[in-house]
């Protein structure tokens, strides 16, 4: 089957969307972006060809079964169960390393039985990370395992048995080179075969949609590349378009009717006006400084120690909002710990840390020439409930009610937008000669 | 073919090299120096005094070139000037305490008489406050109205001519010691209005396609000479006929610009720019634009030391009231609807895909309302305009990655406008 790709290389995140010759969305897959841009694009294609592989399996499997009940429920452990199998497979190469950097480290006596004991550790809570119902703090290998790592870490150095600033050092040194090392290839076959394995009673049809979707090929026609980093995108040049130009389309994809995006990615916010046809007439970025972008969001999740994940709904039970400054995310941060000193609840201060970031979003939205019926916001940040609260508030405020659209995909709208680009791309070469 | 293109090239550096040299001898020889602006020069008056002027935006946008803003800027805030500060001044003011050396690397003379015509920019009252004060100057101020409805009254004009006799000139006779001469005054007009006639033909050759110049960054160094010392003066006229020759030289063997990186062979964006370019990376935003295949037609820029296209010329028959007319004619001293006239006629007149503003972040007196000229020209042409910002001469505002950005988005959206007129 032929298949077009989106690649939007982001400050924060890389997303990859895979799209069917019919221009369906066929998976979708995200990472956190490295120093090797190489590598972040590689591994957010493998997610979403693994998302496109499921689907696959979905569709299939599915297919011979009534919808809804034991085989959504048998399908959604299979994915956890790869997940877990995949997490594992991380945890032993980063654990490989880690210990060899120990050996050659001069606190290696003491370092070497610390290291084993969190990695065992962290070993022996795989299972329960992913349980059903559990929560997870991210999706990504590098949050996840350095949240547990740094807190057993923490342990062990209160413990005595070695110090925490070498332990975090080693973790610095082991995921840095972890996560810029190649992506291993279709991993799929093997990882799903063995989440399978680990099923203790799959349904029975379930093994031949798996090894069904496996055999499948998916030959990638063409891939267009986005976002901040994608004059570093491995593709030439007449494969590479703004990403300014895919959120719009991607937008206007999702919801046709879309005439103003707003767009909050991790330091970029960008105000885009787009015509019928999803073609940008208009368009205002953030300049000189990124307070108010996600990456903001993300320094005050670290100052209150909370997952990025926690801080809209906690933000959503405030009492009141407190006005909190957002020109400038260190004074913003400044500015928390003393409202925090001065008995201040966390949520009504991120309430107010919420509702500046999308105070900047609005001075953007007049800039680029004010919010129009439909309105669709996308980014990381449309994620945030309490950002999408205040912002509904805001738009109703100053340009009256408004159909407001958010796509629970929208973090994959500039990818969405590079793979329609590269789909129409092929199906009009003759202006993509013209343009090039 | 280059060779033609060099020699007015050349003649020019000669000019300024010679300027400069003047300058820096006038301690030995007696002459005079004037400070004055580049909006609003009277360089005619001046000349027929013999007195040499001396533009301070010259010299700071010449030291971002030669890349010595940042450490000039430092020292203007190290004495206590804002950040927000203007940073033309705050570069003049740092060259000023490093000793005053231009940028053929001659000391500069201290002023013998700062000329402050008023047009525009409220920060050159700000500016030639701090001169003052630093060299003890005398200072005589042209208060030049601003053009708020659009137009140029009989008031207006006697209100600037008025000046120039009670004031300006006086002051200029006292510096000099000898009468006001109108007779040499006319002499110079008449061969302003020459180069003019030149500069102008220069200027709309970009009407051609492909556009034999960019209009912008090949622009800024086309009008140094008119905009500077020069213009009244037999070498500015010799000047702009051999840029002309060349120019139509080009238009006929259908070449387009040479830039940084040589001669560009395919026109594919036509654009017309406001506001002035970024010195301490002048080649690489240039290269920015080149590298795309697009080229400036027409910018607004070019038209801050005289709006020349619209028809005024120097006339040497009224040449008081000429030069009162000229300051006000001054782009800087042009109402926000008027700045709309101007480029959405541009964008017409010379078939341009698209209007992109560069906003300079510490030059209010130009910057403001530029947002809403966008939008303005927007309504009323219906072509994609871009906003990108940095600054004048402190390398600390541009961020070349954050500019590229929005360049490469705004040719996008111009090559999707296209794509869809072609559907």
């Amino acid at each position: 089957m032929r298949a077009f790709v989106g690649i939007d290389l982001g400050s924060t995140t890389t997303k990859a969307v895979v799209l069917g010759e019919g221009g369906e969305v066929l998976g979708r897959g995200i990472t956190n972006s490295r120093s090797n841009y190489k590598v972040a694009c590689d591994v957010a294609l493998c997610e979403a060809l693994i998302d496109a592989r499921f689907g696959r399996v979905a569709a299939g499997f599915l297919g011979e079964r009534a919808a809804g009940g034991a085989g959504e429920r048998s399908l959604a452990e299979l994915e956890r169960r790869f997940r877990e199998q995949q997490y594992q497979h991380q945890l032993d190469v980063f654990g490989q390393r880690a210990l060899a950097h120990a050996a050659a480290n001069d606190d290696a006596a003491a370092l070497r039985p610390a290291l084993e004991s969190i990695l065992g550790a962290m070993a022996g809570e795989t299972a329960a990370l992913f349980a059903e119902g559990a929560e997870r703090k991210s999706d990504f290998f590098r949050d996840l395992a350095g949240g547990r790592f740094l807190a057993l870490a923490e342990a062990a150095g209160r413990g005595g048995a070695a110090r925490f600033d070498r332990l975090a050092g080693l973790f610095d040194k082991t995921i840095l080179e972890v996560e810029n090392l190649p992506a291993g290839g279709d991993s799929f076959s093997t990882l799903v075969r063995a989440a399978l394995a680990a099923m203790p009673a799959p349904p029975p049809e379930l093994p031949a949609a798996v090894e069904r979707a496996t055999a499948a090929p998916l030959e990638i026609e063409r891939s267009v590349g986005t976002g901040y980093g994608r004059a570093t995108l491995p593709f030439p040049k007449d494969q590479i378009r703004s990403e300014i130009l895919c959120h719009g389309l991607g937008a206007h994809h999702l919801f046709p009717r879309t005439r103003t995006v707003l767009d909050i990615g991790g330091q970029d916010t960008k105000a885009i006006q787009v015509d019928e046809r999803g073609i940008v007439t208009s368009f205002q970025m953030n300049d000189r400084c990124a307070a108010g972008c996600g990456r903001y969001l993300g320094y005050i999740a670290d100052e209150m120690n909370l997952g990025l994940h926690q801080l809209g709904p906690m933000a959503l039970t405030a009492e009141r909002t407190v006005r909190i400054n957002s020109t400038c995310t260190v004074f913003a941060g400044a500015e928390l710990r003393e409202r925090l000193s001065l008995g201040e609840k966390r949520e009504n201060i991120l309430a107010g840390l919420h509702r500046a970031i999308i105070l900047r979003a609005m001075s953007l939205l007049a800039r680029s020439g004010g919010v129009s019926e439909e309105f669709t916001f996308t980014g990381g940040v449309a994620k945030n409930a309490a950002a999408v609260g205040a912002l509904r508030e805001l738009v109703t405020a100053n340009y009256g009610e408004m159909t407001m659209n958010i796509s629970a995909d929208s973090i994959y709208t500039g990818a969405l937008g590079a793979a329609l680009f590269a789909r129409r791309d092929t199906e009009r070469p003759a202006e993509r000669g013209e343009a090039a | 073919m280059k060779a033609s293109k060099d020699a007015s090239q050349l003649r020019q550096k000669q000019m300024i090299a010679e300027h400069y040299s003047r300058l820096a001898r006038s301690g030995e020889t007696g002459e005079k120096s004037v400070y004055t602006f580049v909006p609003g020069n009277l360089t005619e008056l001046l000349r027929s005094f013999d007195l040499l002027p001396v533009l301070p935006e010259i010299n700071a946008l010449q030291s971002a070139m030669r890349g010595k803003s940042k450490e000039y800027i430092a020292i203007a805030e190290k004495a206590g000037h804002s950040e927000d500060v203007c940073t033309y001044v705050k570069c003049d003011y740092g060259m000023m305490k490093s000793g005053n050396v231009g940028p053929t690397g001659e000391r500069l003379p201290q002023p013998d008489l700062l000329l402050l015509s008023y047009t525009g920019c409220f920060t050159f009252l700000k500016w030639f406050e701090i001169l003052r004060e630093e060299y003890s100057a005398p200072a005589v101020m042209l208060h030049v109205p601003y053009q708020a409805d659009g137009r140029i009254t009989e008031s207006m004009r006697r209100y600037v001519v008025h000046q120039l006799r009670e004031k300006v000139i006086p002051e200029l006779e006292r510096l000099s010691g000898r009468a006001y001469d109108e007779d040499r005054l006319k002499e110079c007009l008449t061969r302003s209005a020459r180069a003019e006639d030149d500069l102008v033909a220069v200027l709309e050759s970009a009407k051609h396609r492909p556009s034999p110049i960019d209009a912008y960054f090949g622009g800024v160094y086309y009008v140094g000479p008119i905009f500077s010392a020069f213009r009244g003066g037999e070498e500015a006229c010799a000047y702009y006929r051999e840029l002309r020759q060349e120019v139509e030289e080009r238009v006929a063997s259908g070449l387009g610009p040479v830039t940084p990186e040589g001669q560009l062979t395919r026109e594919r964006f036509r654009l017309v720019v406001e506001g002035p370019p970024n010195w301490t990376h002048f080649h690489e935003f240039w290269k920015m634009f080149a590298d795309e295949g697009a080229v400036v037609v027409a910018s607004t820029y070019t038209k801050v030391g005289g709006v020349y296209d619209t028809g005024f010329r120097h006339d040497p028959e009224h040449p008081l009231e000429t030069l009162a007319d000229y300051c006000m004619g001054c782009y800087t001293n042009l109402s926000l609807p008027t700045r709309v006239d101007l480029l959405a006629r541009y964008l017409t007149e010379y078939d341009a895909d698209g209007l992109l503003v560069h906003s300079i972040k510490s030059c209010n007196s130009f910057s403001a309302g530029q947002l809403a000229m966008l939008r303005d020209v927007e309504a009323r042409t219906g072509r994609p305009c871009g906003f990108i910002e940095s600054d004048l001469v402190d390398p600390r505002y541009f961020s070349a990655a954050n500019i590229r950005n929005r360049l490469e988005s705004f040719f996008q959206m111009i090559d999707q406008k296209r794509e869809r007129a072609t559907a």
